[in-house]
């Protein structure tokens, strides 16, 4: 039946172009989903003042970077969860292209619907400023999630990001080290060449090769795969050719991971060449379970989203401050120490293999 | 006889590409292992059967920018259809992915032939269009490598044999370019497509259905990204709807141009297509070989592709005559 509608929709859309009585809009346009029955949504522009949530129910947004990025779904998935627990309403929406202002309108709209905490992945660091002071100064609460206001805190109060980036590279190269057994050649596969994340934790993990541990290991190679499957697919098959005594691959991107995993599947390398970086489990579940890459890390984004949430209850009601040393209660996943600048790191990341691979589903 | 050979429009090409090849086997040899062939192999099934198809439209004097996105489409379409109903013979999704690619190139042909739209107004819309779609019935979300049958990865991987290369994927393709040649060369839709780009009037005046064939180009067009959808999900796996296809008419594009088929429509050769893409395949295969700096790559890149045009001086001159298709 799912894919029934999904056919007449194609169709019908195409057939309503055909027939010209449509100007060729992007259909791509910003949707909203609600994780909880709209009953207690108020229609933004109505002549009485719009009325916050029911008592007790703290109302919580979340304004991922853009519509269609599999990423920020699990994210939701946290915020879903954490909803079962506590009292909060929660909704999420997004523009449909990760511009810097585009989340503007998405923020007005939210204050004027009284959202208690607006939770945002923002897709600039200083556009935004303007418009989280108003939210503020209405009492809205402004926290950031997955990526900082960097340089500008002060315009949001809190911030929960997924894992400490300070370590991420030493814990990567960690990560290929035990798994190659400290010894041999390897490559890193990247993204784009300017990835400012990626470049992060490549200076992070050339520092962390100076460790004596890792001296019988030798980094012969930095490729980019852009993100592009073709591209990191034909750059893994490089590193291949240039490096017939390669021991390992480490790919820091999860479209990267995914292309290496295929490569070495298909050049039928997977017991000479080990493959590891930072990829969600449903996109390397099957390369774990056959066999073909032996570990792949990630930080969690629905745990990620399930402390956000339980940070907008609790800032909200007044029991949570967003101030370094101030601890909080996440439910399932324990208590979170807010750091300097009112940070909070989720966890570190988690280690996916093929016995626990299946616990996950992001 | 060796005259002859070198009056053919495919040979200029083919001294460029043994010359490439010769260059980039003197920096690594390693360039002709077994392991690096099939990866020159893999690269050009998903492009020849896009470029084939985008042949076609370019020989009736038009052009698809939008089978990027019919692939897309297409390929999320079936990739979908794959994961919901795991029983799905994956033949059946071949005439699936097929079907789709071609129903989204009549649209195409029904606003150029029907409508009288210019091409590259219409497919430049409907590329927008395909691509927006492929979000809208995914939900944004991807098809994982785990969720599509393990016979469809195989493709890409084992060949006919038991030997792995070239892989079926590859045979694929070349079954699809035999077809396609014995298509323009003996069919009269073929004939016709390149009557009506050589002169449109003309071809009109000699009853040729122009409006007819040029309708049945796009189709095939579409067709063609459409069944390249689904070689995509053999090939990466993962089918995302922002990626998938993304660019690929560009990609589709240059094969044709470069291959030697006039712009300007009405002369073309399937050879010269097939060759254009094992030159673009090899390039890209050759910078990811060669430690060529990546800010430098796409300089490379574009240098190589323009050197091949223009030193196919066949080719430039039928593009400054627009000499018509013997």
């Amino acid at each position: 039946m799912k894919k029934l509608r999904f056919f007449l929709m194609a169709f019908g859309a195409s057939l309503t172009l055909l027939a010209g009585c449509k100007p060729d809009t992007p259909p791509a346009s910003p949707t909203a989903t609600s994780a909880t029955p709209p009953t207690t949504a108020t229609e933004a522009g109505t002549t009485t003042a719009t009325t916050s949530a029911p008592a007790g129910k703290v109302r919580v947004v979340y304004i991922p970077k853009n519509t269609g990025n599999p990423y920020f779904d699990g994210v939701v998935k946290g915020f879903e969860q954490a909803s079962k627990e506590i009292d909060i309403d929660f909704s999420t929406t997004a523009p449909a292209q990760p511009d810097p202002t585009a989340q503007i309108s998405f923020i007005k709209d939210e204050i004027q619907r009284g959202a208690n905490v607006i939770c945002i992945t923002p897709n600039s660091v200083d556009a935004l400023n303007s418009v989280f002071d108003d939210a503020r100064a209405k009492g809205v609460k402004i926290l950031t999630v997955n990526a900082d206001l960097t340089g500008n805190e002060s315009h949001r109060d809190g911030a929960i990001l997924p894992t400490d980036f300070d370590k991420l590279g030493a814990n990567q190269i960690e990560l290929i080290g035990s798994l190659m057994k400290y010894t041999g050649k390897f490559a890193i596969l990247s993204a784009t060449a300017d990835a400012p994340d990626q470049n992060f934790w490549i200076k992070g993990m050339k520092e962390a090769l100076k460790d004596p541990k890792y001296a019988k290991m030798e980094l012969v190679g930095i490729v980019y795969g852009d993100d592009k499957d073709q591209k990191s697919v034909t750059e893994a098959e490089g590193l291949l050719t240039k490096y017939p005594d390669l021991k390992g691959i480490l790919a820091p991107t999860s479209v990267g991971v995914a292309a290496v995993a295929k490569v070495v599947e298909s050049r039928k390398v997977a017991d000479k060449v080990i493959v590891t970086g930072l990829g969600t489990p449903n996109t390397m579940r099957r390369y774990l379970k056959d066999g073909i890459i032996p570990a792949v890390a990630l930080w969690s984004p629905p745990e990620m989203g399930y402390i956000a949430a339980y940070a907008s209850f609790g800032m909200s009601k007044g029991d949570v401050k967003m101030t370094p040393d101030a601890s909080f209660k996440t439910g399932k996943m324990g208590s979170r120490i807010v750091g300097k600048n009112g940070v909070v790191i989720a966890g570190p990341p988690l280690v996916f293999t093929k016995d626990n691979v299946d616990k996950y589903d992001f | 006889m060796i005259n002859k050979l070198f009056q053919r429009r495919e040979a200029p090409l083919l001294i460029i590409l043994a010359a490439l090849v010769t260059i980039v086997c003197l920096l690594q040899p390693r360039f002709l292992s077994p392991g690096n062939l099939q990866s020159v192999l893999l690269w050009l099934p998903l492009l020849i059967i896009v470029a084939l198809g985008e042949m076609a439209v370019i020989l009736t004097r038009g052009i698809d920018v939008s089978v990027g996105s019919i692939l897309g489409l297409s390929g999320m379409m079936t990739a979908m259809a794959l994961r919901d109903y795991p029983e799905l013979n994956i033949y059946v999704a071949a005439l699936l992915a097929t079907g789709i690619g071609a129903f989204l190139g009549a649209i195409n042909g029904g606003l150029i032939a029907g409508a009288g739209t210019p091409p590259i107004v219409a497919t430049l819309a409907t590329l927008g269009i395909y691509r927006g779609l492929t979000f809208v019935v995914s939900s944004g979300k991807q098809v994982d490598d785990y969720q599509l049958p393990r016979n469809l990865a195989r493709w890409s991987i084992d060949g006919p044999f038991g030997l792995s290369i070239p892989p079926y994927v590859v045979w694929i393709a070349l079954i699809v370019a035999a077809a396609m040649h014995l298509f323009l060369t003996y069919s009269r839709t073929g004939r016709d497509w390149y009557a009506i780009g050589g002169e449109p009037d003309g071809a009109s005046d000699r009853g040729v259905p122009v409006r007819l064939q040029t309708f049945c180009a796009y189709v095939l067009s579409g067709a063609g990204a459409g069944l390249a959808g689904l070689l995509y999900a053999s090939r990466f796996g993962t089918v995302n709807p922002a990626s998938i296809g993304n660019g690929f008419e560009l990609l589709a594009i240059a094969a044709v141009v470069i291959g030697g088929t006039s712009i300007f429509g009405g002369s073309g050769t399937i050879a010269g297509v097939l060759l254009g893409c094992l030159l673009l395949g090899v390039i890209n295969v050759a910078l990811a070989v060669l430690n060529i700096a990546e800010t430098w790559q796409s300089a490379v890149y574009g240098a190589v592709i323009l050197m091949a045009l223009l030193t196919d001086d066949a080719a430039r001159r039928r593009l400054m005559k627009g000499a018509r298709h013997k």
